[in-house]
């Protein structure tokens, strides 16, 4: 009998690829399981198994076709050959198992996640009951995080009795998951084993706290993500800064603190209008670009927490004095543990000032989803060359770091051009922004 | 004239326990719900004409045998006299209770309920003809479809006639027959049975397979089998019924048996009982992109989305198994989803029960499904003659089996009979849901003397270390 083998699943969200090498030729008798070509997805080559014994008679596929999950590739003829084990029509499409071989075990002598298991289980009509078929053991609440997660459950290794997967597996997994699809090789998320310092002397160990390790966990994430280019520029604020001063009384009593991060605020917002690369989201899964039509900024907090960024909202709406005021009530929220989970969701563009403390330049890490962030450094009197002479200028050195999948180089520079300008002649934002 | 137009977030097609679950839960996350009905109250099926009455009912039943039976402890009723019209107020007035509760408590989330029949004009409005007789749109942003299932016809046997009922007809309890054909050896048919036996008629079943109660473990169906085979006048398995002729005062039935010899017998009445169908017919479901199966079930995916990603079904009209609990879980599924949750329904086990005496349920996976797939297993099987709960009632006749994994010894499946088996049922659903191993159940204390020690002895058993039977590990 004359069987088809077509292209199985072989992973999550991988749909189609290119036929990377033929294993077989017609007139080639295969084994059941044996490898009949090699198929490159974006992610890794993976073996195609033969899921019949038999002799191959046609190929309809070539080296560099490209080719979806369920395209007919060959054709076997099965007849007199018995398979060893009986596979029927609709068994064709055999499961693969996921391309994993990247991933480190989780611990010597476990089995590799997925390797023995079938493949997702995409949602198919069908009016047929689900229970009968073959289940990864985890009770219903930790199969409900993993698919909140996205995590397809059959994949991850359990650690309990009789392999049950716990909360914990599953947590470990999407680490694994994060580390080995979506960085890029050789920086290391995944945890190597510490030595045991105290051979080497007194320590002294104390759990992570909450903010501690979600600020852990999420710069892990965004720094392994995103290919980040930080670049440098100065301002010359001798002016801007006089009028703040001037202003500042004005506003205190209003309530808020007149400071540099707030006129940045609004120079960033301006910014962000003429550059809307800068107000934008990666979505790297659907491959596409979401453009934001609002403008709220986070502004990095120090806090005796750790590191808090509340974010501002619609800030293009609002003039430099309201967003001191919010700011400063927001950086008090921020120290009396106030914040609202709201109040740290929803950012576009982080500003992160650390002038206050001091430094010259420095190389913020990009807020994942959001794809830029703006450094601000300690501002000091500096010699500037103009009209034949030295004037004293106070310059403010400026870091952007930026997420060079969706902004080159050179709209950087003009990005942050525009900041030092706006800095420079205030005007602009009148202008332009 | 146009008819009068509403709006609303989530229109719920059917009250039964998977429409109110639905309408409920959806109200209570905040949604703009309208559940439609022709019924005056919520309960559907399930509270007006199946799962409740028939409860009320077997619990006479129950009553009744147990009544007899004391005569072996020493106590001795005289002859029970039953007043039918005062059993079916009473279980008239369970059904009112409920279904009353139903209707305050969709009042009380504010869910709009409209006494109607719904169709689809298209894939964002109902058009509802009211019980009041007016016709009215609904606009709605989604839509849950959880219309049921509605009792099959024999074809050729005639659907006018008193004597030829249905399940609804035969809850209705209109008289007494003295004599009563069951066709279909399936849950409904062994569950009417026993409520029609036990008021003295002498009940007749024939089933076309060569079990009863397909689906569940053959040894669970032969304790249930032994005390049917004394309650039951007979039971005619692999026979068919060929045709069914109304007399005046009853029915001439010919069947025809596995050997292909033909008989004829009289009944005064007939129950049929061979099975329900969907019901998606008449709906208005062309007008959308909801597309059904060769059986007309709705075809869902794994979110209980339909074809249109506006409408979702669930409960029977959604597929099989037809359980109200199924029902009720897919349609707190489908609201999930509504809601923007990442839900999907996936049951490791759907407790089955059937209220015999003695019950029989069963969740997971059956031994015998466990043979079909080739799959490696442990059986476990405890006999309540060793429990000495079941022997304080007088019901020895029990069983509880559990099937393990062989590699994990994790829970797959478990199937219990015996009196209280669909109580004894949900403990082995939480084992197999939480993927729990033999070691879990032994180690976990069940209180003394109860029947549901039974799953914890059964599951020592694998280690052969039950408490109260002696059957060591074989060595191997």
């Amino acid at each position: 009998m004359v069987k088809e083998i077509k292209l199985p699943e072989v992973g999550e969200n991988v749909e189609s690829g290119e036929i990377a090498k033929l294993l077989v030729s017609v007139g080639n008798v295969v084994d059941l399981e044996q490898p009949v070509l090699e198929f490159e997805t974006d992610k890794a080559v993976v073996d195609v198994p033969s899921p019949y014994t038999g002799k191959i008679t046609e190929i309809f596929v070539a080296v560099g076709d490209r080719v979806k999950i369920g395209d007919l590739l060959m054709k076997v003829e099965t007849e007199n050959m018995k398979s060893p084990v009986p596979v029927t029509e609709e068994e064709a499409v055999i499961p693969l198992t996921k391309a994993v071989e990247e991933f480190p075990a989780p611990e010597a002598g476990e089995t590799l996640p997925g390797t023995e298991v079938v493949a997702a289980e995409k949602p198919q009509v069908s009016a047929a009951p689900e229970i009968l078929r073959e289940v990864a053991p985890a009770s219903p609440s930790v199969r409900r995080f993993a698919r909140e997660l996205g995590v397809e459950i059959d994949y991850v290794s359990g650690s309990g009795p009789g392999g049950r997967i716990t909360l914990d597996d599953v947590k470990a997994f999407t680490k694994l998951l994060v580390s080995g699809e979506k960085k890029p090789a050789g920086s290391g998320l995944f945890f190597e084993t510490l030595p045991e310092f105290s051979r080497f002397g007194e320590i002294d160990t104390q759990p992570m706290s909450t903010v501690r390790k979600k600020t852990a966990e999420h710069l892990s994430y965004a720094w392994a993500t995103i290919p980040h280019v930080t670049q440098f520029d100065k301002a010359d604020i001798t002016d801007l800064e006089k009028m703040r001063k001037q202003y500042s009384a004005a506003v205190e009593n209003a309530g808020g603190k007149l400071t540099m991060t707030a006129i940045l605020l609004k120079i960033v917002a301006a910014a962000l209008k003429l550059f809307p690369q800068f107000n934008a989201s990666v979505d790297m899964e659907r491959k596409r670009i979401i453009f934001k039509k609002y403008f709220n900024i986070g502004v990095a907090v120090d806090t005796g927490r750790g590191l808090l960024v509340p974010v501002i909202r619609q800030v293009d709406r609002k003039n430099i004095r309201e967003l001191s005021i919010e700011l400063t009530a927001l950086a008090e929220k921020a120290r009396n543990r106030k914040l609202s989970p709201d109040d740290l969701q929803g950012g576009n563009f982080s500003v992160s000032n650390l002038g206050g403390i001091g430094g010259t330049y420095f190389t913020p890490v990009v807020n994942a989803p959001e794809v830029a962030v703006l450094g601000v450094s300690r501002s000091s009197m500096q010699p500037v060359y103009n009209d034949g002479q030295f004037q004293p200028k106070l310059m403010l050195p400026l870091s952007l770091s930026y997420d060079h999948r969706i902004i080159d180089g050179a709209d950087a520079v003009r990005f942050l051009r525009w900041v030092v300008e706006a800095l420079e002649k205030p005007f602009l934002i009148l202008l332009a922004g | 004239m146009s008819d009068k137009q509403t709006q609303t977030q989530l229109a719920v097609i059917g009250s039964g326990p998977g429409g109110y679950a639905a309408a409920f839960l959806a109200a209570d996350l905040g949604m703009d719900v309208t559940l439609i009905d022709t019924a005056p109250n919520p309960g559907g099926v399930c509270l007006y004409r199946g799962c409740i009455p028939s409860k009320a009912l077997l619990h006479v039943a129950k009553l009744l045998s147990e009544a007899k039976e004391a005569k072996n402890w020493g106590i001795s009723f005289s002859e029970p006299k039953i007043d039918l019209p005062r059993l079916r107020e009473w279980k008239n007035s369970v059904v009112a209770q409920l279904t009353g509760g139903l209707g305050r408590l969709s009042k009380q989330r504010k869910v709009n309920f409209i006494r109607g029949k719904a169709t689809f004009n298209d894939s964002q409005s109902l058009k509802i003809n009211t019980v009041a007789g007016a016709a009215q749109k609904l606009i709605f942003q989604q839509a849950v479809l959880a219309t049921g299932s509605h009792p099959v016809t024999l074809p050729g046997v005639p659907v006018d006639s008193p004597l030829v009922m249905d399940s609804s007809a035969a809850l209705a309890l209109e008289t007494l027959p003295k004599s009563m054909l069951v066709v279909g050896g399936g849950y409904i048919g062994l569950e009417l049975g026993t409520v029609y036996a036990s008021l003295g008629t002498k009940v007749t079943v024939v089933e076309m397979l060569p079990g009863l109660l397909p689906g569940a473990d053959r040894d669970l169906i032969a304790v249930l089998a032994k005390k049917l085979n004394s309650a039951f006048t007979e039971i005619m398995l692999e026979t068919t019924v060929k045709n069914i002729r109304v007399k005046k005062n009853g029915v001439s039935v010919q069947f025809q048996t596995g050997n292909g010899t033909e008989l004829k017998k009289d009944y005064e009445k007939v129950l049929i009982a061979v099975g329900r169908k969907p019901n998606s017919a008449n709906l208005g479901l062309e007008n959308t992109k909801v597309q059904t199966d060769e059986k007309w079930f709705v075809k869902v995916d794994a979110q209980r989305r339909t074809g249109d990603p506006a409408i979702f079904a669930i409960g029977d009209v959604a597929g099989e198994p037809m359980l109200a609990h199924k029902a009720a879980h897919e349609g707190r599924t489908a609201v999930e989803v509504i809601a923007g949750g990442k839900s999907v329904f996936e049951p490791r086990a759907i407790p089955a029960v059937v209220f015999t005496d003695p019950e029989l349920a069963w969740c997971g996976l059956t031994e015998s499904e466990a043979k079909k797939q080739k799959r490696e297993v442990s059986v476990t099987r405890f006999p309540w003659a060793a429990s000495g709960r079941a022997a304080t009632l007088g019901r020895s006749d029990g069983l509880t089996k559990i099937i393990f994994d062989s590699q994990t010894e994790r829970v797959l499946g478990v199937g219990i009979v015996g009196p209280g088996a669909g109580e004894l049922i949900s403990e082995a659903v939480l084992a197999v849901e939480m993927a729990a191993v033999a070691k879990d159940l032994e180690l976990t204390i069940h209180p003394h003397p109860t029947l549901s020690e039974t799953v914890m002895e059964s599951a020592a058993m694998l280690f052969g270390t039950g408490t109260h039977i002696y059957r060591p590990k074989r060595k191997r």
